[in-house]
């Protein structure tokens, strides 16, 4: 079923994640990004994979829900960490069909490119899976506002963010319901070779498109209906606001953070 | 031998994740060749996955599905031969419309089955006229058709398959009055004519109590009641209870009852309340004269 997608799934809950600004949410996420990539060696590794456990830990969040989402990023892993393994420097350790070397320097790299990117993707589901999908176009809107010096059309841009991730389940269970049709009337999507599917999608495109033009129709007419005429002068339903636990998040951060720049600066970088 | 028969039929939803629902629960019934059922239970109740597994469009969590006695997913790679034979008909049909011309789309479903030219050809024809479509409309897109129009062109779609049972899932939603009176029609003439097996999901009581002859209850993933239909409308409290109604006609024939009026219950019709009451009035008329 198209509906079994994990990736960017909103999981309610009461966590002290799902209880956090969002924005604070995002730029903890960027920091942590940066640190996975900082972070050069097995100490620094160790303190920023066990941050992210821990902080999965204390999401509520199902596990099965997070492998989910590695199990959607293993090819990539596989085959990146499997590259790095014979690209390493130094005295082969184990020579394979004559010219592919495996180094000591190989293998470390190969442990840390698999580890980062797993890290990574499991820090952003956190973010996803403990934010509703409004609160985090509302976040960006706001964390975005300073380029609004730029002219840059923020709020058009976080509007269409919005929208975009309002309708990702609707057009979901859409094609659900349209595939159902269509293979109610025998349509073969299985089988067949490369053209015959192509051609098998069709039945599911026209009608999907159809559809979508006529949900963004309504909901325009729907929003004109209501006045709506872009961000000028617009005020907040909610507003966001910092409070202790956002500090004492941001404490925590600030600690692994320094815990793992000193890791890297005392201890030898095992990797470049 | 029923034509379709469930064994202890269970659905899942999203099993083993936080999202995790039981649709359909323990299951068991079976339809006899020929039947019109009607069947009718509030939104959520797991009736449109109860009938969606009946064409093997969903596959059950267990349990069985049983077509003239044969399990479905005996062989799963021959389960477009039973969505041949059970055809299903969706909420708003007028959404899978694709083709470029109405009668091309209506044969998407004979063309799928591998049948000659001349066969299709026939197939369309037929369902076509079954459903009430004049034939100048089947050169048209099926984008320019009427709403109306639009749903009977999809459900001859459906119709040209030529399937043993046909299932409907509230083919009048949406449509106006006279639009659901003709299309209701076009249904009970093609069941009368090719005698058949129909499945009418509804939420209309009105449409279930003038056309059904027997109506399954879901209720709660489960099959609350199974009778015929005016066994199950005498039943108003207890469909009451679960959400649902009985026709307008019916509820006032209760309450007159109850009034002490010497009326059966169950009376579905406004014909048949009429002949009641007509027979009450003229006993009394003697009595008083």
């Amino acid at each position: 079923m198209v509906r079994d997608i994990a990736l960017g799934q909103y999981i309610p809950g009461k966590s002290v994640l799902h209880r956090m600004d969002a924005r604070v949410k995002i730029v903890l996420l960027l920091v942590y990004i940066v640190l996975i990539f900082v972070g050069s060696n097995f100490a620094a590794l160790l303190l920023t994979t066990a941050s992210v456990f821990f902080i999965m830990g204390i999401s509520g969040v199902p596990i099965k829900m997070y492998l989910k989402s590695l199990k959607m990023i293993l090819f990539i892993v596989i085959f990146t960490s499997l590259l790095n393994l014979f690209y390493g420097q130094g005295e082969p350790l184990v020579t394979l069909f004559g010219f592919m070397n495996i180094t000591q320097a190989g293998i470390n790299n190969s442990i840390f490119v698999a580890v980062r990117i797993a890290t990574l993707i499991l820090a952003s589901s956190v973010l996803t899976f403990t934010t509703s999908p409004t609160d985090l176009t509302d976040a960006l809107e706001r964390l975005m506002k300073p380029l609004k010096v730029f002219h840059i059309k923020v709020h058009e841009i976080a509007m269409m963010m919005t929208i975009a991730l309002r309708f990702v389940p609707t057009l979901l269970e859409e094609t659900d319901k349209i595939m159902s049709a269509q293979k109610a009337r025998g349509a073969d999507m299985e089988s067949g070779g490369l053209m015959q599917r192509i051609k098998a999608l069709l039945p599911i495109l026209i009608p999907l498109f159809v559809s979508s033009f006529r949900r963004a129709g309504d909901l325009a007419m729907a929003m004109e209906c209501r006045c709506y005429r872009g961000g000028e002068g617009r005020t907040r339903m909610t507003s966001m606001h910092m409070g202790k636990l956002d500090v004492k998040v941001i404490i925590f951060s600030a600690v692994i953070c320094a815990g793992v720049i000193v890791c890297s600066l005392l201890l030898p970088a095992t990797v470049r | 031998m029923p034509i379709l028969e469930t064994k202890d039929l269970c659905y899942v939803y999203g099993a083993k994740t936080p999202f995790e629902k039981t649709a359909v629960k323990d299951v068991n019934l079976s339809i006899e060749e020929g039947e019109f059922v009607g069947v009718i239970g509030h939104t959520g109740s797991g009736k449109s996955t109860l009938v969606q597994m009946f064409n093997g469009l969903l596959r059950p969590t267990s349990g069985q599905v049983l077509l003239r006695g044969q399990d479905i997913w005996k062989d799963p790679k021959k389960i477009r031969a039973v969505r041949f034979q059970v055809g299903m008909v969706f909420q708003y049909p007028e959404h899978q419309l694709f083709e470029e011309t109405v009668a091309k789309d209506i044969a998407f479903g004979p063309k799928n089955m591998g049948l000659t030219e001349s066969e299709i050809e026939e197939r369309v024809q037929a369902a076509a006229s079954f459903a009430g479509l004049k034939e100048e409309l089947l050169e048209k897109s099926p984008f320019e058709l009427s709403g109306g129009e639009k749903r009977r062109a999809a459900i001859a779609g459906v119709i040209a398959m030529d399937p043993d049972v046909l299932i409907l899932d509230e083919p009048t939603a949406g449509l106006d009055p006279r639009g659901r009176d003709v299309l209701l029609t076009q249904i009970m003439n093609y069941h009368k004519q090719r005698k058949n097996t129909v499945l009418l999901v509804s939420h209309s009581m009105e449409d279930i109590a003038r056309i059904a002859d027997r109506v399954l209850v879901v209720n709660d993933a489960g099959i609350a009641m199974f009778d015929n239909t005016r066994s199950i409308f005498a039943r108003g409290k207890e469909l009451e209870q679960m959400g649902l109604q009985v026709p307008q006609i019916t509820k006032i024939m209760m309450k007159l009852r109850e009034k002490g009026f010497p009326l059966p219950c169950g009376v579905l019709t406004v014909d048949q309340a009429l002949r009641e009451l007509l027979q009450i009035m003229g006993k009394e008329g003697k009595k008083h004269g």
